[in-house]
């Protein structure tokens, strides 16, 4: 309870004495460049593998002849859509991004970086940490739409190349009973998922103290720390907005 | 002027600084020496507000800034240059952008103002040619100077220096100490430097304050430091050979 009430006093400290919005402007383009641009590869090629996987397993429970095929796609847009793309991408956007931010934010915590940032009269929370979430909450679900799209477009690869469904079902399977709420909901998490990340990140990362040991020690606890909490997000949001 | 009024600090019940008091010189070199482990820079870091005394004021030319707001204290912060032990540059910008950072943030110049601003505190710290080096690819000595340079780009009233010669080699460290002095008589700001370094002490100090386990236990410029009488301060000072010869003479 105590770390959760620091946490708090920490967002708190984001949004008071702020700087000029131009600062913040130039500061959030940087990030998104970071966390965004550099992360478009990994995010393509994971949910590519995801959503090729999702339908060869699917197609492997599927014995019954009874079910129709296209209902393999149909199983792989929704696990896509609901789960596979916000969710299991928040991992590894936890991962990579998150344990970045907490990893640089501590080598600037011990090398006296934020330090001389707070010396110079700058509100070093805000102007290192808020940029961050901002960006992250822009970009994490622009990845999780370019995720979503390779996943299904990897299913749609490996189902019609190996024969376990033809095109047309696969594209049948896509658009039968489709909800557009399930987008919706897909990134109204995504946003919820990207602020988590990056604020607990950030927290873990600007409150190491030590050395090299501590900033290792902080990365893996904002990588451990973050999964847990977008995991406890999803039961709640799912039992929220389904 | 920096006054500071009754300081102390204490960390889990240790305390670490007991009820220091005294004034530090505008125009001046001001040095805060001792063995390592007897607070200078916790004292250091009160003084800039890194640290929050448990009792005390720190009084910024009769500006209490332990007892303002924290929109004073910025205020205050923005007149305060301050080299850090390590050089403390943004690994992720170059030496020129390092030291036009404070411009960057907390003044609207024009570009090519600040750039001017920028080489021209580059050349006062004797460092040409290396705009746009990165810090990782800079001597310990050149990121000194950057750190420098860095402290007084923003026309600082107050230039404090932690350590300002550790992990340099004696030459560099005379370097550094005299620019600092130059520096400190040049625009005639108060200057608080925190070090155990005798040629430091010896060279540049023009005013000293010693402290011996959290205790001020002298005061005084570098002409009487050799005949203070204090013995912890004669220990402290007299350490190696050189020093003693000079004790006999």
């Amino acid at each position: 309870m105590k770390e959760f009430g620091r946490y708090m006093m920490f967002l708190e400290t984001l949004i008071v004495r702020r700087e000029t919005f131009g600062t913040y402007y130039k500061l959030v383009i940087d990030e998104c460049i970071l966390i965004g641009v550099k992360s478009i590869a990994l995010f393509m090629l994971v949910s590519t593998f995801m959503g090729a996987v999702t339908t060869v397993q699917t197609a492997y429970n599927l014995v019954t002849p009874l079910v129709p095929r296209y209902v393999i796609s149909q199983v792989v847009r929704e696990m896509t859509v609901l789960e596979l793309a916000p969710t299991i991408m928040a991992i590894i956007f936890a991962g990579k991004i998150g344990s970045s931010m907490a990893g640089g934010l501590g080598t600037m915590r011990i090398t006296e970086q934020i330090d001389a940032l707070e010396v110079m009269g700058i509100n070093s929370s805000s102007y290192l940490v808020l940029p961050k979430i901002i960006a992250s909450m822009l970009m994490y679900p622009i990845l999780v739409i370019f995720a979503g799209v390779c996943s299904i477009l990897g299913g749609y690869l490996v189902g019609t190349l190996t024969g376990i469904l033809t095109p047309t079902e696969y594209v049948m399977g896509i658009r039968s009973a489709f909800n557009d709420y399930t987008i919706t909901f897909a990134l109204i998490k995504s946003v919820v998922f990207a602020f988590l990340i990056a604020s607990i990140s950030s927290f873990k990362g600007y409150y190491t103290h030590g050395g090299a040991l501590e900033v290792g020690i902080a990365s893996t606890e904002a990588v451990t720390s973050s999964v847990i909490a977008v995991l406890l997000a999803d039961y709640f949001l799912a039992n929220l907005l389904l | 002027m920096i006054k500071i009024k009754n300081i102390s600090k204490s960390f889990n019940g240790k305390s670490v600084l007991h009820s220091i008091g005294g004034e530090f010189d505008k125009g001046k070199t001001n040095l805060i020496i001792g063995s390592s482990g007897t607070g200078k820079s916790v004292l250091l870091k009160c003084i800039v507000g890194l640290l929050q005394p448990d009792t005390g004021n720190v009084f910024y030319d009769l500006r209490n800034f332990t007892e303002s707001d924290k929109e004073v204290k910025s205020e205050i912060r923005r007149e305060i240059g301050m080299l850090f032990q390590g050089g403390a540059l943004f690994d992720s910008k170059n030496v020129e952008q390092n030291v036009m950072f404070p411009l960057d943030v907390l003044t609207k110049m024009p570009l090519d103002e600040k750039l001017d601003r920028a080489n021209f505190c580059l050349k006062r710290v004797g460092l040409e040619n290396v705009n746009k080096k990165m810090s990782s690819e800079i001597s310990g000595g050149m990121k000194k100077r950057v750190g420098i340079a860095r402290a007084i780009v923003n026309n600082p009233n107050y230039l404090f220096c932690d350590e300002p010669n550790s992990g340099l080699d004696p030459q560099t460290s005379i370097v550094i100490d005299e620019l600092i002095l130059e520096i400190t008589h040049e625009f005639n700001i108060t200057t608080l430097v925190v070090t155990h370094d005798m040629n430091s002490v010896l060279g540049i100090g023009e005013k000293i304050m010693f402290l011996y386990k959290g205790d001020k236990l002298w005061e005084g410029s570098n002409d009487d430091i050799t005949h203070s009488g204090v013995k912890e301060l004669d220990d402290f000072v007299f350490i190696n050979k050189v020093m003693k010869s000079l004790k006999g003479k």
